[in-house]
């Protein structure tokens, strides 16, 4: 009997041991910060905050803000997730399904609204909205009511190598210039012999509807229900971006668009033109010192046309320290330590409302020509949104691939780019 | 009653007991695989299952559709397209593993010297990590500056844009593949060689059989369990196959190369249809199924067990 009993113990200490090392292995969830949870109230709080955008070069700038807040607010600790864009929003698509997101998480302008849609962010109306641009404040908003705060807005601008132009004897581009300009000044300053390359700009979704834009066409049509891109204007942007790979801009099996490849080649002085965002700033200046370099408002084609991201960060519906994450997400949004460390390592820009707040940001170089980041918000290609939205960017950067390899003409790739996202769109 | 019949009854009376003895022993010793088996493989089928009947985005409740997920995969170009993919890389594959496999079995089953060492060296690519394996054949394969074009170049002999070509971005995943492989399948087929009786090669070596006919009526059919076992792994294997396309090419240029289980992927994390990419599963699954099932059948014509 005894002897039955102790074999009996002896089962269950078995079964408990390999249960706890299965639940051992499992992630912290939202209503389960990290295993055993502190509530909030005086005692301790970790909260999670699952980011992409400091990751590559601006981990230690948030780590900063991060410890501000700690020694602001003693009883709430950060728990910081960094997550290559790339792989951002599959982890955070996963951990939602699971339930294991953290408290706090970054979201992009474009997949904003099918989290808020699908509950998976919590309601936060009424917290003070006072010190965002008003329609920052507004883009994150669903029905009325407000269930993020922006975090940040960029945008995207023309590189320029100062010293390359000079040893050409070439003029900096200047803002009057438009795509024509461009493209002699490229062709001018490709010497592929050395390795040097005239102009870098995505064959992407990201760029072609800017190019459409700055063509003077659109994307989607106003109804947002079907494209708009399959006209002259839509034309001329494919044709602009898929004629520069190979003649002024490096191929795929030169190595374009893997990561750091364009960093890389304009940091080391061998791309004369480069077409991307204002936070590469502070990295180009770490990188290379010594260069002469500047940025310009991108060329229009017969208008103006710049990329405005932004994005924003919301508190998970399921997490269970709503108080002390909110807390957290108006200090990372709009304190000043935030906002100082934003301007003065030239990560992406706060969205503040006083945009006096950001002369201090201006008055940093290099590049000399920052009123360029403000200036291009006077005309804004807003990026199109859909529900499908990667299976649409899918469908646009494999057609466009096809033009530039040379298998396929613009006219066609465009046909078939609307005959593949117009069903998208229903 | 006789007693035979009693002491019978007795003794199994006590076998009973003694099983219902060991039945928790026998359920210690089972936890530790058979617990995560069923968390982390039995469970999460049958919940894809599940899953697959709904149009699911894995944010939003889940919505009943039935068989619709199906129905519309089963119409959709796109599924035959990577089913196509997936069978191209297969027929390429498989034959050049299994030859380059069988190859360097026999000839490590010589008396070579440093024998052990080359056997461990055809051994390392299959225990080393497939994204590293890809972005070094990505390299080897780089249309512009990499080394297989370059030896290429230097004999005269046309330069495919590899990987960055659609038609020669599946050869160029095959090649990887089938590199990394040789060595899982060498070691497979000189187990089969060393199990061979050396009798019967000698047998044909005295009827005066030359080397050549010898292995083709002896050695091959002999290796012919073998042989089997590694074309039903490799079929499996090569019906899965989704890292080294993933890392080399990324399915592309423009979709060329996507395979099966590459379009799962999208489905469910790029997507967000979490329905779709689980009733994919199981068509491939079928699919996996009935081939396993037709060369369980089939082998009985072929395959010799001595």
């Amino acid at each position: 009997m005894k002897k039955s009993r102790n074999r009996l113990a002896a089962i269950a200490v078995a079964a408990i041991a390999v249960t706890g090392l299965v639940a051992g292995c499992s992630q912290g969830s939202a209503t389960n910060p990290g295993g055993d949870t502190p509530q909030t109230g005086d005692a301790q709080v970790t909260l999670r905050y699952m980011n992409f955008s400091s990751n590559d070069g601006h981990e230690a700038d948030l780590q900063a803000i991060v410890s501000a807040f700690e020694a602001d607010n003693p009883g709430i600790k950060i728990a910081v997730e960094t997550v290559p864009y790339a792989d951002y929003s599959a982890k955070l698509q996963t951990a939602v399904a699971g339930g294991t997101e953290a408290d706090t998480f970054e979201l992009e302008y474009a997949s904003f609204i099918s989290y808020a849609k699908a509950g998976a962010l919590a309601d936060i109306t009424g917290i003070d909205t006072a010190a965002y641009a008003e329609s920052l404040v507004k883009a994150y908003q669903d029905g009325g009511k407000q269930f993020a705060l922006p975090e940040s807005f960029s945008n995207v601008v023309l590189f320029y190598n100062k010293d390359l132009f000079d040893a050409k004897g070439l003029a900096y581009p200047a803002n009057e210039w438009t795509w024509a300009d461009e493209t002699k000044a490229a062709e001018a300053l490709t010497d592929k012999a050395a390795g040097v390359w005239g102009d870098y700009q995505p064959i992407s979704y990201n760029e072609f509807y800017k190019t459409v834009a700055q063509s003077g066409g659109q994307f989607l049509n106003a109804a947002g229900d079907a494209t708009a891109f399959n006209d002259q204007a839509g034309l001329a942007g494919a044709k602009w971006l898929t004629g520069k790979s190979g003649t002024t801009m490096p191929t795929d099996a030169d190595g374009a668009n893997t990561p750091d490849f364009d960093t890389n080649l304009f940091t080391s002085g061998k791309l004369a033109m480069w077409h991307t965002g204002i936070w590469m700033f502070g990295t180009v200046a770490e990188k290379a010192p010594e260069m002469n370099w500047d940025v310009i408002v991108e060329p229009g084609n017969t208008q103006k046309a710049s990329a405005m991201f932004s994005n924003a960060v919301g508190v998970s519906a399921k997490s269970q320290v709503q108080d002390a994450a909110k807390k957290w997400l108006s200090y990372y949004t709009a304190s000043q330590t935030t906002i100082d460390t934003r301007l003065a390592k030239s990560w992406e820009l706060p969205p503040v409302a006083d945009q006096s707040k950001l002369d201090a940001y201006l008055k940093i170089t290099p590049p000399a020509n920052r009123q360029a980041v403000l200036d291009s918000l006077n005309a804004v290609a807003l990026a199109p949104v859909v529900a499908k939205q990667q299976q649409m960017q899918d469908i646009v950067n494999d057609e466009l691939a096809t033009v530039s390899a040379g298998r396929a003409s613009a006219e066609d790739a465009l046909a078939s780019m609307q005959a593949k996202v117009d069903p998208l769109l229903k | 009653m006789s007693d035979a019949i009693v002491i019978g009854a007795a003794r199994k009376a006590r076998r009973r007991k003694m099983a219902a003895k060991n039945l928790g022993w026998v359920l210690v010793f089972l936890a530790p695989s058979a617990i995560p088996l069923l968390m982390f493989k039995i469970a999460p089928m049958l919940a894809s299952a599940w899953v697959s009947l709904h149009e699911w985005n894995m944010i939003s409740p889940m919505e009943w559709v039935g068989l619709g997920n199906y129905a519309n995969l089963l119409t959709s170009e796109n599924t035959w397209e990577v089913f196509g993919h997936t069978l191209l890389y297969i027929l390429g594959y498989l034959p050049l593993v299994y030859a380059g496999g069988l190859l360097i079995a026999v000839a490590l089953n010589q008396k070579l010297k440093a024998r052990g060492f080359l056997r461990a060296a055809y051994f390392v690519p299959v225990v080393t990590s497939w994204v590293a394996v890809a972005l070094v054949w990505q390299w080897l394969l780089n249309p512009s500056n990499g080394l297989v074009n370059h030896l290429l170049g230097l004999v005269g002999l046309p330069q495919p844009g590899w990987w960055t070509d659609p038609f020669w971005a599946i050869p160029s995943v095959i090649l990887a593949s089938a590199w990394k492989d040789l060595g899982f399948v060498m070691v497979i087929l000189l187990a089969g060689l060393q199990a061979i009786p050396q009798e019967v090669q000698e047998a044909a070596t005295v009827d005066g059989a030359n080397p050549w006919r010898s292995f083709w009526h002896i050695t091959f059919p002999l290796l012919s369990p073998s042989t089997f076992f590694v074309v039903v792994i490799s079929l499996i294997n090569g019906f899965q196959v989704f890292d080294q396309v993933y890392v080399m090419t990324g399915g592309g240029p423009s979709g060329a190369s996507q395979v099966a289980v590459g379009r799962i992927y999208d489905l469910a994390f790029r997507y967000g249809e979490a329905g779709s990419a689980s009733a994919l599963s199981w068509i491939l699954f079928a699919i996996i199924l009935a081939v396993t099932a037709v060369q369980m059948y089939g082998q009985k014509k072929w395959v010799n067990y001595a």
